[in-house]
């Protein structure tokens, strides 16, 4: 723990990912406006002692609205993490035990996988159906399941090859066992950093295809959504782009950090990977 | 090395065709009548009927798939039923804009971000190291379409250097085109920079620790031919394969930055070809990002074979 608090980066990443939880677990019970308040005679707004950061095109307060933007992109992180993590961890932890075959078509699913970005992955699926904060999840969780399978993998070779497993092996235990009892309690320090850097990866790429209009839609809040119309408004008032764009990079900065400062406390040698 | 490259080739055409049977499976077999799905439920019957012609809809799936790969690998990739215009010419002129836009983006960032991370390594831990590494953490942070945005309000609406977006074509000359690409490649570049930036301080400092810059030094070769003979060569490794890699994710990128600047590029066709539900379009252009993505990670599987001083057994 102490050393924990002496580690400059994790401390600025914890507070910044503690601000976006708050933010978003405050604007379930409380928002200073209504989100879905529309003023028109209050439209534009600068900010001021009534609406702190000002209103946007419609008259709602951008606070509101940020506030709840942090709760979208939290849901869309968590959801697509958590996908990644339960799918991708096992086909990594399978095609390091079986090797072969397994291994060769685990190695395959991830390559192609990272053949289709997430945006690429969203129009995909967009094309089929309407846009909608499922598309984002799906698209952006089936990029993390290879993301995780390949951080499981490489992770998990590792730790087979060490004499505790080699042993328990020698003992026995079946496959499984020795898999979920010593393989994965030692690979998850490698798989809670990368967790912590897809859930940036994953606010950036929710805030980019609500940007698209691919994501999230109306009324829903979301910050990429508050950019794409703020550009309409540039001209007339500069300031309605300032605010969500900084939500966004502060939100994944603190992710970053967290995530690089966990890093250094587990091990700084580890690889993390910055695909998305 | 020769038996190195044809294993990374054979897996990388294995996974280039993986990708376009994906695709052709979404946008063709799933929706059951693509035909249906791109006309609409409204749509005169004898439109339906013509189109369901044109995508071979009465042959089994496998057989069209097929065909249309044929296609493909000849340069005949249908009509677009929007733009009613062959869709090879189509993606030959919106090309015309994502690859030098993509290209110049990959330019400027290898360039901001090679020196930055050698001047961080060589100065570790010291000011300069911390503003670099500030820089990194920021650049990763802020998402490349607001970042055109800001771009955009500064260097257009507030000093007025450049439009705002659109492209002239490049009929008017190398320079207004050029100069219609310098916001969008610079908002494209700066994840890149700030990643690459990062890889450069890893691999140099890496490369430092090597016992064999250790003997170069003890052979009294000057800190400029160390790191001219041996650092360089040996972090540019590591810092290629990500530039390879990048590339397939600055043309996704290209999807948003070209939206951001309206610029008439391969994305800005995906988008739209998306919302006007022409999927012959959306097929060729993902199939074709994916196949760059894929040929991207051979060009730096050949580079590393170059530039990899290492003896090439057992790798790969």
């Amino acid at each position: 723990m102490r050393r924990a608090l002496r580690h400059r980066s994790l401390l600025i990443g914890m507070g910044l990912t503690g601000i976006l939880v708050a933010m978003a677990l405050i604007s379930l019970a409380w928002t200073p406006y209504p989100v879905e308040g529309v003023d028109v005679s209050s439209r534009l707004r600068p900010p001021g002692s009534a609406h702190w950061l000002g209103t946007d095109h419609l008259g709602r307060d951008v606070l509101s609205l940020i506030m709840a933007g942090a709760r979208n992109s939290i849901a869309v992180g968590v959801t697509a993490v958590g996908i990644g993590l339960v799918l991708g961890t096992p086909l990594g932890l399978l095609a390091a035990a079986r090797g072969g075959l397994a291994d060769e078509a685990v190695g395959r699913l991830t390559d192609v996988a990272f053949a289709f970005p997430t945006v690429l992955s969203a129009i995909l699926i967009t094309a089929l159906t309407h846009p909608g904060m499922v598309n984002s999840i799906v698209a952006i969780g089936i990029f993390n399941i290879a993301v995780f399978a390949r951080v499981a993998r490489g992770a998990a070779l590792q730790v087979y090859g060490r004499e505790f497993v080699r042993a328990a092996l020698a003992l026995g235990r079946t496959r499984t066992d020795v898999a979920l009892r010593h393989v994965l309690p030692n690979i998850s320090s490698p798989l809670i950093v990368q967790a912590t850097i897809q859930f940036a990866v994953a606010i950036l790429a929710e805030a980019a295809l609500s940007y698209l209009g691919l994501g999230t839609p109306p009324p829903t809040p979301s910050w990429g959504r508050m950019l794409l119309e703020a550009q309409t408004y540039m001209f007339v008032d500069p300031r309605q782009a300032l605010w969500p764009g900084l939500a966004i990079a502060l939100a994944v900065l603190g992710l970053n950090l967290l995530g690089d400062g966990l890093r250094d406390l587990f091990d700084p040698r580890l690889r993390i990977l910055r695909l998305g | 090395m020769l038996g190195f490259l044809t294993r990374r080739l054979a897996s990388l055409l294995a996974t280039a065709f993986l990708a376009s049977v994906i695709v052709f499976v979404v946008l063709e077999v799933l929706p059951g009548d693509p035909a249906l799905l791109m006309l609409g439920t409204e749509a005169r019957p004898d439109t339906l009927a013509a189109l369901r012609a044109e995508m071979n809809l009465d042959r089994p799936p496998v057989e069209r798939y097929f065909l249309w790969l044929g296609g493909f690998l000849t340069g005949d990739l249908g009509t677009s039923h929007t733009y009613n215009v062959p869709v090879a010419g189509l993606i030959g002129d919106r090309l015309a804009v994502t690859l030098p836009l993509t290209l110049m983006a990959l330019v400027l960032s290898t360039l901001l971000a090679v020196p930055l991370g050698f001047l961080a390594a060589t100065r570790r831990n010291r000011a300069g190291d911390y503003a670099v590494m500030a820089f990194s953490q920021l650049g990763v942070a802020i998402p490349n379409f607001w970042f055109g945005i800001v771009l955009t309000l500064v260097f257009s609406v507030t000093l007025g250097w450049f439009s705002s977006g659109g492209f002239p074509g490049w009929e008017g000359g190398l320079g207004p085109g050029l100069k219609a690409l310098v916001l969008p490649a610079t908002a494209l570049a700066l994840t890149e920079a700030a990643i690459l930036t990062r890889v450069t301080r890893s691999a140099v400092l890496e490369t430092l620790e090597e016992d064999y810059v250790r003997t170069a030094r003890a052979k009294g070769l000057s800190p400029a031919q160390v790191m001219g003979r041996h650092v360089l060569r040996n972090a540019l490794v590591p810092i290629m394969t990500i530039v390879g890699l990048q590339f397939g994710f600055l043309v996704a990128g290209a999807i948003v930055v070209e939206n951001v600047f309206y610029l008439p590029g391969l994305g800005r066709l995906l988008y739209q070809a998306v919302n006007q539900r022409d999927l012959i379009v959306v097929r060729d252009v993902v199939v074709l990002i994916t196949i760059l993505v894929v040929a991207a990670n051979f060009t730096v599987d050949l580079l590393y074979a170059l530039v990899d001083p290492r003896p090439k057994e057992g790798r790969g």
